[in-house]
């Protein structure tokens, strides 16, 4: 059966090693996934911030798209893009009259049918048990995992793992030979969408993230989000420059460690891309 | 009386489903907001002035610097014990503060890198992150922010120099001209 898939803006920019790895470990995984055809963005929070019609209708639209190719599930790798699509089903479910207008401002039926999966969810789903029978490399580090925000919450529209301490992401590093440590900041905010805007305060955030990382002696952070990882990485050296110390802790996305561990080559996975050096893999 | 028809409270409601009136002022939503030190008023003292429903208070919001401040991050909302969203009730201010020209000058920049942001879908369908970030430099005269990061991404091969098109740019004009405020 084939999956659709939704990389999102970031994954065809910045965060290309995401698409690279998620695309990689779908392929060693026999996960058929298919872009949706002519999919647009999502909006982000700059469209729910200043338009909440605009905000609803961009993901409605993909969401769409999606429906009318066939797809009944679809995976988004991005947290954002996720939470975005999740949250539009969301309320035009519960708002009939919102469904018929943002159906016509897309100008295309909108029934809101399609299962919509992050990657953590589409490797629980389908992956697991290949994943354990596949491990050739186990990925033998401490690792933090950092869900960040819109990977959890709302609760009520994702309906995902726990808000405050969740352990999909912990349970799957275990999985693969890693250990998890228990640490504060899984799920306290980088500054997401700041990082032009208001660097000072994702240098602040993230700090505050890598700082607790550093400390508890963890050898790499695991992302399921490409702003988390743009923020914890390209920004390294505002983050370095507030906390006043040198943190040289890579951050890898999920897709790349359960990569290496089935023997992926880093190259395929992106790894090289990363600006905070991944040199003890 | 909050909710008297024709009330400032009322009207929130109706526009947002939220009840600003069952807030009792815990204060946890601010006690685990990432950005309460930042603001001019954290988000429990946001709810409290708009609870009193006076024009003067929802004034004092709407201009605020806390309605751009925050992150959505959906902290507060994940901890309310009476489950109000003030993630939702904040894009409604903001949105709300842009169309009555009240927003604070302090938010300029993240105001200019939101309508960088939708200018680039409103012409491509996508997020251009080279567009978006010369367009926010236009528009803020931030002009040498991060011109350190260019040659270190371009090695990398972040950066893409084309823009991807959406083949059906008829429907996302028809999106952005039907959604226009």
């Amino acid at each position: 059966m084939k999956i659709g898939f939704y990389p999102g803006c970031s994954l065809k920019g910045t965060s290309r090693e995401y698409n690279e790895s998620v695309l990689a470990l779908a392929k060693a995984l026999d996960i058929q996934l298919e872009e949706i055809d002519d999919w647009n963005c999502c909006g982000a929070t700059a469209a729910h911030s200043v338009n909440k019609e605009l905000s609803l209708s961009l993901p409605a639209r993909v969401l769409a798209l999606a429906e009318h190719q066939g797809f009944k599930e679809i995976v988004v790798p991005c947290a954002a893009c996720y939470n975005r699509l999740s949250t539009t089903q969301y309320e035009l479910a519960q708002d009939e009259e919102k469904k018929k207008k943002v159906s016509e401002i897309i100008g295309m039926p909108y029934d809101g049918s399609v299962k919509i999966l992050n990657v953590l969810q589409m490797l629980q789903k389908y992956s697991l048990d290949t994943i354990k029978s596949k491990i050739v490399k186990p990925f033998a580090y401490k690792v933090a995992c950092y869900y960040g925000c819109l990977l959890v919450r709302p609760h009520k529209v994702l309906q995902f793992d726990r808000v405050e301490d969740p352990q999909v992401m912990d349970s799957m590093m275990s999985l693969i030979g890693a250990t998890p440590i228990d640490w504060a900041f899984k799920t306290e905010c980088c500054g997401g969408g700041f990082t032009e805007s208001r660097t000072d305060i994702v240098a602040k955030l993230s700090g505050n993230v890598m700082k607790d990382v550093n400390d508890r002696g963890a050898e790499a952070v695991i992302v399921a989000c490409p702003m988390c990882h743009s923020n914890l990485d390209m920004r390294r050296p505002e983050i370095d420059k507030y906390l006043g110390e040198d943190v040289k802790v890579p951050v890898l996305y999920i897709t790349q460690a359960i990569g290496l561990a089935l023997g992926i080559e880093p190259e395929t996975l992106g790894l090289q891309r990363h600006f905070v050096k991944v040199n003890t893999i | 009386m909050e909710n008297i028809s024709g009330s400032i409270t009322y009207d929130l409601r109706k526009q947002t489903g939220i009840d600003v009136g069952r807030c009792y002022q815990c204060g946890k939503c601010s006690a685990g907001c990432v950005q309460a030190e930042e603001m001019d008023y954290p988000p429990n003292m946001i709810i409290h002035l708009l609870q009193y429903g006076t024009q003067a208070n929802l004034d004092k919001v709407l201009r605020s610097k806390s309605i751009w401040l925050c992150l959505n991050c959906e902290n507060c909302v994940g901890r309310c014990p009476m489950e109000i969203d003030i993630p939702s009730l904040m894009d409604y201010l903001r949105e709300r503060s842009l169309n009555e020209k009240k927003q604070n000058k302090a938010a300029n920049d993240i105001i200019a890198f939101h309508k960088s942001f939708l200018d680039s879908v409103r012409s491509t369908g996508h997020l251009y992150e080279v567009g978006l970030v010369a367009d926010f430099k236009a528009r803020t005269l931030h002009l040498w922010q991060d011109v350190k990061l260019v040659p270190k991404m371009l090695s990398k091969g972040k950066l893409q120099f084309f823009p991807e098109m959406v083949k059906d740019m008829h429907s996302i004009k028809g999106i952005f001209s039907k959604t226009k405020k």
